[in-house]
C-alpha cells in the first residue's frame, strides 16, 4: 500500500452556500425522504433565497412542499401523494390545486411505485421504466408521460413512466464524510435513487464525521462521495420530521400544521416568523429552545458491531 | 327483543371484524390505525403467523410503543428489516408477496374500485385529496385487499366514482392487462361487511352487525346492492377479544376512538 494517498475531496458547504451554488431558479429540485431524514432546513433556505418558478419533485409532498409553495417558490409539482401525513390537509397546496388561487399550480401525479421507478430510470439513464400499476386508472388520462409499450417478449402490453433527471437532488442524512460518503440508518427510502437520477446532490447531514467512521462501516453508505456535490452540516435539519438515533418526529407540528396552512395570513406569518426572521437553521433551532428539543430526545439503541476481518 | 347497552365502540368493533378475517393469512400490507390494530388482533388470535409490511420498508416490527405513523421510530428500533423503496414496491409488492392489503378511499364502487384522489373534476377539483400513494400497487399486487371504511353512506359506497385511483382487476382486464391479485374481497363497515371473491364479481352484502336491517345497508349504498341469500348477523366481538385490543394490543386507546 502507498504510505501517502491524496487527501479525499472536501466538499463541505454551509446551507446558504450550497443552496446559491445548486439551486437556480426555474430548476427541477428533488427533495426525497419518505416521512424519515426530509431535508426541511433546505427547503427553508430555498425560501430564504427567493427562489423562484422550481418544479419540487417528491413522493410524498408534506409540509415542507405547502411552505415552499406558499413562498412562491413553486410553479410546478411532481408527486404521489399530497397530503400532510396522516395528521390533515396542506392547505396552500390545496387552494392551488382546488381554486388557482393565488395562482394555478401545474401538477404531475404518479403512484408511489410510479415515482421510485422514474428515479430508477433516471439513475440508470433508461428511456423508461415498466410497472404494473396503472392498467384500468384514470392516472393516465390525467397524465400524457404514463403510457404503455408492448413486451417485445411475452407480447403483453405493460405501462411505463419516463425517467426523471433533476437539476438538482437534495436528501437528509444522519453522517457523512467530507467528501460525502453518506450513511443512513432505519428507513432508507428512494433517497439513493433520487441522487443517482440527478444532476447535481447536496447532502445535507446531522454531523460530518471522521473518514474512519465511515470505513469502520462501508455497507452503511448508502450514497457514495463521487454522486455528491456539497455535503452540509445542519444539525435537527430534518425537524418536524425525524432523524433515526438523533431525534424523534415532532407529532404535534404535524398536527398543528392543517389550521396554520388552512388561513392564507396565517400561514404566511408562521414563515415571516420562523423562516424569513432566522437568519440560518441553527436560528431556528435555537428559536424552538432546549426544553422543546428535549421533549424529541431519543434514548440508545446500539446496533452490535460485525466484523470485516482483515488480512493477517 | 330489548337493545343491550353496547359494551364496544365502533372502533373496536370494525377492528375485531376485520381481525376475524384475517384467519390464516400470512403477510398484511397496513398502514397506522384500524388496519394496524386489526392484524395486531388477529396475530394473537386467528392468524399467529401474519407479519405486517409497512409501506415506509419496515418488516418484523417489535414497537416498544404503539406507533403513531407508519414511519414512527419505535417501529425501526428492534425490527427484523428495513428495505429500502425500491425492494418494497418492486420486490415485495410487486413481486407477489403480500397476501392482504388493506386500503381506505374517500369512494368505492361495486366491484371494488376506489378513488382517494379528487372529489369532482380532477382538473379542478372541488376537494383535493391525497391521492394514490400506494395504494394503486397494493390493490394491483396484493392477492386481495380488505377496506375498511368507518361511514357507510351514499357519499363513499357510490355508483360512480368521481375518479378512480385504484382500478381493481375488472378495470385492468378491460385494457387487457392481468393484475396479479383479485382486487377487494371484503369491505368491513360500521353496519356491516360486503365481499365479493374476485373480477367480474360484485360486492354483495354478506353480514350485517347486529340491529341493523340489509335496508339499511342498501339505502345507505349509492348502488343496488345484492344480499347474499346467506346473510349472517356478524358475532359480537368477545370479552376475550376485546381484552386482547384493550390490554395488549392498544393500552393507551390511541386508535379505540
Amino acid at each position: 500500500m502507498p504510505r501517502s494517498v491524496p487527501a479525499p475531496p472536501d466538499k463541505t458547504m454551509t446551507m446558504r452556500e450550497a443552496i446559491a451554488a445548486h439551486v437556480h431558479d426555474g430548476d427541477t429540485v428533488s427533495l426525497e425522504g419518505f416521512t424519515h431524514l426530509i431535508p426541511t432546513a433546505a427547503g427553508h433556505e430555498i425560501i430564504r433565497q427567493g427562489r423562484r418558478g422550481l418544479t419540487i419533485v417528491r413522493m410524498t409532498a408534506d409540509i415542507v412542499v405547502d411552505q415552499l409553495l406558499a413562498a412562491g417558490c413553486v410553479s410546478k409539482l411532481v408527486s404521489s401523494f399530497v397530503g400532510n401525513s396522516s395528521a390533515g390537509s396542506l392547505g396552500e397546496l390545496r387552494r392551488r390545486v382546488e381554486s388557482a388561487e393565488p395562482e394555478p399550480l401545474e401538477f404531475e401525479e404518479y403512484s408511489h411505485y410510479g415515482m421510485i421507478c422514474r428515479y430508477l430510470a433516471g439513475a440508470q439513464r433508461l428511456p423508461f421504466y415498466p410497472l404494473r400499476s396503472y392498467a384500468g386508472s384514470d392516472l393516465p388520462s390525467v397524465n400524457t408521460a404514463i403510457r404503455t409499450v408492448t413486451s417485445p417478449y411475452a407480447g403483453e402490453r405493460v405501462y411505463v413512466v419516463p425517467p426523471v433527471n433533476p437539476d438538482v437532488t437534495i436528501v437528509h442524512a444522519q453522517r457523512a464524510d467530507r467528501a460525502g460518503n453518506t450513511q443512513v440508518w432505519g428507513l432508507t427510502g428512494v433517497q439513493a435513487e433520487a441522487v443517482f437520477a440527478a444532476r447535481r446532490a447536496v447532502v445535507v447531514v446531522e454531523e460530518i464525521v471522521a473518514d474512519e467512521v465511515v470505513r469502520s462501516d462501508p455497507n452503511r453508505t448508502v450514497i457514495p462521495a463521487h454522486v455528491v456535490d456539497a455535503v452540509v452540516e445542519c444539525p435537527r435539519g430534518a425537524h418536524p420530521s425525524f432523524a433515526q438515533g438523533y431525534y424523534d418526529r415532532d407529532n404535534a407540528f404535524y398536527r398543528s400544521w392543517s389550521a396554520i396552512s388552512r388561513d392564507p395570513d396565517r400561514l404566511q406569518a408562521w414563515l415571516a416568523e420562523w423562516v424569513h426572521s432566522t437568519a440560518d437553521h441553527a436560528a431556528y433551532v435555537a428559536k424552538l429552545g432546549t426544553e422543546f428539543w428535549a421533549g424529541l430526545e431519543v434514548g440508545e439503541a446500539l446496533s452490535l458491531p460485525v466484523n470485516y476481518g482483515r488480512r493477517l | 327483543m330489548t337493545l343491550r347497552t353496547r359494551e364496544y365502540t365502533s372502533s373496536e368493533l370494525l377492528a375485531v371484524v376485520a381481525s376475524r378475517e384475517l384467519r390464516a393469512r400470512r403477510t398484511v400490507f397496513a398502514g397506522i390505525g384500524l388496519p394496524t390494530l386489526a392484524a395486531s388482533l388477529a396475530h394473537l388470535t386467528v392468524a399467529p403467523e401474519l407479519e405486517i409490511v409497512y409501506e415506509s420498508g419496515v418488516c418484523g416490527a417489535h414497537p416498544s410503543h404503539l406507533p403513531e405513523t407508519i414511519a414512527d421510530a419505535v417501529l425501526i428500533t428492534g425490527a427484523e428489516a428495513v428495505l429500502p423503496m425500491p425492494v418494497l414496491f418492486g420486490y415485495v409488492l410487486q413481486g407477489g408477496h403480500i397476501d392482504v392489503g388493506f386500503l381506505g378511499a374517500a369512494q368505492i364502487d361495486r366491484f371494488g374500485n376506489l378513488n382517494s384522489s379528487v372529489i369532482g373534476d380532477w382538473h379542478a377539483p372541488k376537494v383535493r385529496l391525497p391521492g394514490p400513494g400506494g395504494a394503486m400497487e397494493v390493490m394491483a399486487n396484493s392477492r386481495e385487499v380488505f377496506v375498511v371504511m368507518r361511514r357507510h353512506d351514499r357519499r363513499s359506497f357510490v355508483d360512480e366514482l368521481d375518479f378512480c385511483t385504484s382500478p381493481g382487476p375488472d378495470r385492468a382486464l378491460a385494457e387487457g392487462v392481468r393484475p396479479l391479485g383479485a382486487g377487494v374481497t371484503r369491505v368491513v363497515t360500521e353496519l356491516g361487511i360486503l365481499a365479493r371473491s374476485g373480477p367480474g364479481e360484485q360486492l354483495r352484502l354478506v353480514a350485517v352487525h347486529p340491529g341493523v336491517t340489509p335496508g339499511r345497508v342498501r339505502e345507505s349504498t349509492g348502488w343496488d346492492l345484492a344480499v347474499a341469500d346467506d346473510l349472517v348477523t356478524v358475532e359480537p366481538p368477545t370479552a376475550a377479544e376485546l381484552r386482547l385490543l384493550r390490554e395488549d394490543v392498544d393500552p393507551g386507546r390511541v386508535y379505540l376512538r
